[in-house]
């Protein structure tokens, strides 16, 4: 048989294609990154390093209205990423552990039907949804919206780790004179563990940078750092913004590591 | 009715179904207190339904379990002091060597400590207290098959039940456990249900042994008496290599059968209640009883003529055709070639049968 080159790197262009989509993922990235250290009051002219936009963020004129907005991002992130982790969790359960039932295939849909449809008609119908029973518009209606658009987000990763997880070892436990309530908390739950923490942050960091919903179904005097972020745009681009988004691109940095690290440390094997 | 209380496990008219498919049909036997048990037979045939039904992992549709007298079948399985070792081992992946095999201590209610204590006592057991820090995957699959031995007879269960505990271990490695299973089970003096589709492995370990087909018992009795008293056509064919004879009996008295096979040749064995004068029915004869002869030597010699010899290690396996009649397999002990039991192909020969070598089995 003749030897056919299967190497990537052999075919022409292979060096130049991906140097461009690099280029176009991360150079606004890291342009952002730089011009936060910028010492200008311009966002275009680099006139040496500085972290006077830092210290704008947290003592300038707009700082107490970034501090309220961080506040209702991060709690608002991480009440939503718990519940939807917890949600998500029970649904891997039963969709991976419940055997054949009926409708299964139709749960796993809807389940994950959220994350193909667009998100301006979740926004839009959320809305809807909250005007029509009543809901005052607020941190509650922001609340419910996250948890439930980030359940899709926390059961993919808990789910996948669920599936690799064979049935015989809960059904050792069993054996082993554990109940159905020990062998999930002292067998499987530790076993799930990678999978439900990349679960938490995967739903944490979707949450923190929603703008679309949130900016829909947020209530007027309410914002969280996306919508804060867009509305001082609206008046012009000032640094304090760029120093913002490098310090969110940084927490979304440590999460992914972090999700990384610990999917990879497999404890099944 | 109630059980024995010293029959460790009766099955009673046991009967499992799926929706239509019916995979254990109605299974009665009787496990005796501190018997080294196999069940035995081809995938499918029930056997590890029947094991997991006796742990607590399917339900019964019908019919009862008993464990030392005691009704079990609608128990959780946690519930029952029976314990198992599983085919992939399913030892824990995040607990240590120590820790997989105390799990069951502690669930029972000892204290850490104590659980711990007696885990390490088992692990010296089956030679593996060097390894009690470590994680399962850092052993092989050897050790691995030791410490899931370990976890399961720490609680010191009534019953331990064994799922084709031995086939990922390569050939050599599974003799040496089939040993020390045996050991295991003299020391300890539990009752071990042995579930397997090795039949050698069945014979070389069991008390004794329930063979099963399709949902079905097929025999049940001593290794000694599955080999040379087989019941029917399956067991016959399954446990061990065998010559199956199409033969007509011509006439039964005394205990003795008179048959025929096809060619006219005659044969003579013992007879078997339910099967008469005029029955076509199949007769069993092992290998090792036949033999070759130059000459006639016994009243059942059939002329034939060798086909084939192979060299199996230990043995020989000789092809002969009869004249006018099937082909037989002849086995030869190697250390008879000096007394020139084994003939070169082609040589016109007698193939020759022990008295009683010969069993006729029911369809």
């Amino acid at each position: 048989m003749a030897h056919v080159n299967d190497n990537i790197k052999a075919y022409k262009g292979f060096r130049s294609v991906t140097l461009l989509c690099l280029v176009v993922l991360y150079a606004p990235l890291v342009i952002v990154t730089i011009y936060s250290f910028n010492a200008s009051q311009s966002i275009t002219n680099w006139e040496g390093i500085s972290l006077r936009w830092y210290a704008d963020v947290f003592t300038g004129p707009e700082s107490e209205k970034f501090k309220v907005a961080a506040f209702n991002s991060f709690t608002i992130a991480i009440i939503a990423a718990t519940c939807s982790t917890a949600i998500a969790t029970l649904a891997a359960t039963a969709m991976v552990r419940g055997g054949n039932f009926k409708l299964r295939t139709v749960s796993f849909g809807l389940i994950s039907l959220p994350l193909m449809v667009p998100e301006i008609v979740t926004a839009v119908a959320t809305l809807i949804f909250f005007n029509s029973i009543g809901f005052t518009r607020g941190y509650m209606t922001i609340l419910v919206a996250h948890i439930a658009f980030c359940i899709p987000f926390a059961y993919l990763p808990i789910s996948a780790r669920m599936q690799g997880i064979e049935d015989s070892f809960e059904q050792a436990a069993m054996d082993l004179y554990a109940t159905r309530r020990q062998a999930f908390t002292k067998i499987l739950m530790p076993l799930m563990a990678p999978g439900i923490i990349s679960g938490f942050l995967l739903a944490f960091i979707v949450s923190l940078d929603d703008f679309i919903i949130t900016n829909f179904v947020k209530g007027a005097g309410i914002e969280t750092l996306p919508t804060a972020i867009f509305g001082s745009v609206k008046q012009g681009i000032k640094p304090n913004i760029m120093a913002i988004s490098t310090m969110l691109l940084s927490v979304s940095i440590v999460m992914v590591t972090i999700s990384y690290f610990v999917s990879k440390s497999d404890n099944t094997k | 009715m109630p059980g024995n209380k010293t029959d460790a496990i009766d099955v009673r008219n046991a009967v499992k179904r799926y929706g239509d498919f019916t995979a254990l049909k109605r299974i009665s036997l009787t496990i005796k207190d501190n018997e080294f048990f196999t069940l035995l037979g081809p995938s499918g045939c029930g056997k590890t339904t029947l094991l997991r039904m006796i742990a607590g992992f399917e339900d019964v549709t019908e019919g009862e379990i008993l464990l030392y007298g005691d009704e079990i079948e609608s128990l959780p399985p946690h519930q029952r002091p029976v314990n198992t070792v599983f085919q992939n081992y399913a030892l824990f992946p995040h607990l240590t060597i120590l820790d997989n095999v105390a799990f069951g201590l502690e669930m029972r209610g000892k204290s850490k400590a104590a659980a711990r204590k007696r885990a390490g006592e088992m692990l010296e057991l089956v030679q593996l207290s060097q390894f009690a820090a470590r994680k399962p995957s850092q052993l092989s699959g050897g050790q691995q098959q030791r410490v899931a031995l370990a976890r399961a007879l720490a609680p010191q269960p009534k019953v331990l039940l064994l799922d084709e505990p031995l086939s990922a271990l390569d050939l050599k490695l599974r003799k040496a456990m089939q040993l020390e299973l045996k050991h295991l089970q003299r020391e300890t003096g539990i009752t071990f249900i042995f579930v397997t589709h090795d039949q050698e492995e069945a014979l070389t370990m069991s008390d004794r042994i329930a063979v099963m087909s399709a949902g079905e018992m097929q025999q049940l009795g001593t290794p000694t008496e599955i080999y040379e008293q087989p019941r029917n056509m399956f067991v016959a064919d399954f446990i061990g290599e065998t010559n199956l004879l199409e033969v007509s009996v011509d006439q039964v008295m005394n205990g003795r059968a008179l048959c025929h096979l096809g060619g006219g040749h005659a044969l003579t064995c013992n007879s078997v209640e339910g099967i008469g004068e005029g029955a076509k029915v199949h007769m069993s004869v092992r290998p090792e009883r036949l033999f070759m002869s130059d000459v006639p030597v016994e009243t059942e010699s059939l002329k034939g003529r060798v086909a084939e010899n192979i060299f199996v290690g230990t043995d020989i396996s000789t092809l002969v055709d009869l004249a006018e009649g099937p082909q037989f397999i002849v086995r030869t002990s190697n250390s008879d070639r000096g007394n020139k039991r084994i003939f070169e192909p082609g040589s016109e020969i007698f193939v020759n049968m022990e008295l009683g070598a010969g069993r006729l089995l029911m369809d």
